[in-house]
């Protein structure tokens, strides 16, 4: 057994370097940098988000899978710019491109509107990796332009049949999977690995994968950045509505029943936070091993990580 | 029968699939975000060598393969079987000739060999990667010969025949690479 980091000393040194910048960056945007739990009583609840639990003195508290709800309370509590770096954990998560504890940068700013926001997000990637600005490209334009497929409007069937034209080794019982996880295989197996030479945010993800952004009911307000096929970044004009959130988590807790995963606690300080009144106001949760990948050009999260799990 | 979850899958895993084992040798991690998880791998088969590429999502399973290997010793052949005794256990194990497949010709007496064994059966032999073999027959060597570029086909005490240099003579042991099945040196000259 090895004692020696996966990752090389240069790219820790890369790494280090990287985070400065991040600070810098969101200090010269005027961002209050905050510190909230890693350990809480609440947690997100996600269909496909595992949380760690851990017993402390008798309570049953979550590590959590980013610091989502804590910020938001924050904003709730006056807090108007306000980002942190900090890590996060999610269970089952590990692989070339996942640690299951991974280092998140997150941000939020009062006020600022869905398209304020993608721009801020672009130019952090240009500042950072001096990467051209990134394209911009709805969620329905990318399937259409990279799998001729419309997700929103073009039948479940049609979803179905698309993949074995296009030849790809589709999952055990690929008729029977519901129509969003059809649509994220599509998109991580046929159009992640064409974006090689891209840096693109996808916005207006379908309202059935809207998490905690907002939504109009056909498309939410939900984006994300790829650079180089790697997801990088996902962001969200805020969800406000508490009742809103109550119906999805209950939605969510009842598919993840099906799948056969444990219920999440509905009930969170942040609903309390929204109850009270969450303020308009954009959110980003980044991931920073992935930009210290693109930084590096390193094939593997292993590469810009001391200590990945297995050597933990 | 053990199960593994996909969040256990991972490189080296043996699984079984559709009654026959195989061997987890590329396995890739696939999330989008907050999309469900993919876990594309590739699979040998064990028995066949066959590579199957298959996608399973987040909360599948595969059901473990009872694959173990084991030393063996080569005892005798009857007709079309190979008879072998387990070093630990004196356990014998039959392999037809199919199976032992081209493996044959390395088969002296008593030569040790790696075997897999799938639910306690045996499915594939794996001799040393070098055997040594005495030369039974071959046309007369050219005395003082030593050229290694001239070449002739000699039978070794397995019935095997094996391409040497023209040197080798009859009584002579001959080192072979079984990986390749060609000659390495000579060991020693009766």
């Amino acid at each position: 057994m090895s004692f020696r980091p996966t990752a090389s000393v240069e790219n820790l040194e890369l790494r280090s370097k990287k985070l400065a910048q991040l600070r810098s960056h969101f200090a010269e945007a005027g961002f209050v940098e905050v510190e909230t739990p890693l350990i809480s009583h609440d947690t997100v609840v996600g269909r496909h988000l595992h949380p760690v639990g851990v017993a402390i003195d008798g309570a049953d508290l979550w590590l959590q899978t980013s610091p989502e709800f804590a910020m938001k309370r924050l904003v709730a509590s006056g807090m108007n710019t306000i980002y942190q770096i900090t890590r996060a954990v999610r269970a089952g998560e590990n692989g070339k491109l996942h640690n299951s504890e991974f280092t998140i940068l997150e941000w939020y700013k009062v006020g600022q509107s869905y398209e304020a926001a993608r721009e801020f997000l672009s130019e952090l990637a240009v500042s950072i990796l001096g990467i051209a600005p990134a394209e911009q490209i709805t969620y329905q334009n990318l399937f259409k332009q990279f799998i001729d497929l419309d997700p929103i409007n073009d039948s479940e069937l049609f979803i179905t049949q698309r993949a074995g034209e296009l030849g790809l080794h589709t999952p055990d019982a690929w008729e029977s999977l519901d129509r969003d996880s059809k649509l994220d295989f599509l998109l991580a197996d046929a159009i992640q690995p064409q974006l090689q030479s891209h840096a693109i945010i996808v916005y207006n993800y379908p309202a059935s994968q809207a998490a905690l952004a907002a939504s109009n009911g056909e498309t939410a307000e939900r984006f994300e950045l790829f650079i180089h096929g790697l997801e990088i970044a996902n962001g969200y004009h805020e969800l406000l509505d508490a009742q809103e959130l109550r119906d999805r988590n209950r939605h969510i807790n009842n598919q993840r029943v099906l799948d056969g995963n444990e219920r999440l606690p509905e009930e969170s300080r942040l609903l309390d936070a929204m109850d009270s009144g969450l303020p308009d106001c954009s959110g980003v949760a980044l991931g920073v091993d992935r930009l210290v990948m693109i930084a590096a050009g390193a094939e593997s999260i292993h590469d810009v990580i001391a200590f990945p799990l297995d050597r933990a | 029968m053990a199960v593994y979850k996909t969040n256990e899958f991972r490189k080296g895993l043996k699984v079984q699939i559709d009654g026959e084992p195989y061997l987890m040798f590329e396995m890739n991690f696939v999330k989008p975000g907050k999309g469900n998880a993919f876990y594309k791998c590739k699979l040998r088969n064990l028995m066949r060598g066959t590579v199957l590429d298959r996608t399973y999502k987040g909360g599948d399973s595969l059901e473990a393969a009872d694959v173990e290997e084991v030393g063996v010793q080569y005892l005798y052949r009857q007709g079309d079987t190979f008879v072998f005794m387990e070093n630990k256990t004196y356990e014998q194990y039959e392999l037809s000739s199919e199976q032992v497949d081209d493996n044959w010709k390395y088969l002296k007496d008593g030569i040790s060999c790696s075997m897999v064994l799938y639910n306690g059966n045996p499915i594939t032999l794996t001799p040393p990667n070098h055997v040594e073999l005495l030369v039974e027959y071959c046309e007369p060597g050219a005395k003082g010969d030593t050229a290694t570029n001239v070449t002739k086909p000699v039978k070794v005490e397995t019935g095997a025949e094996f391409i040497c240099p023209a040197f080798i003579d009859m009584g002579n042991v001959i080192r072979i690479d079984t990986r390749s099945g060609d000659y390495i040196e000579r060991v020693s000259v009766k």
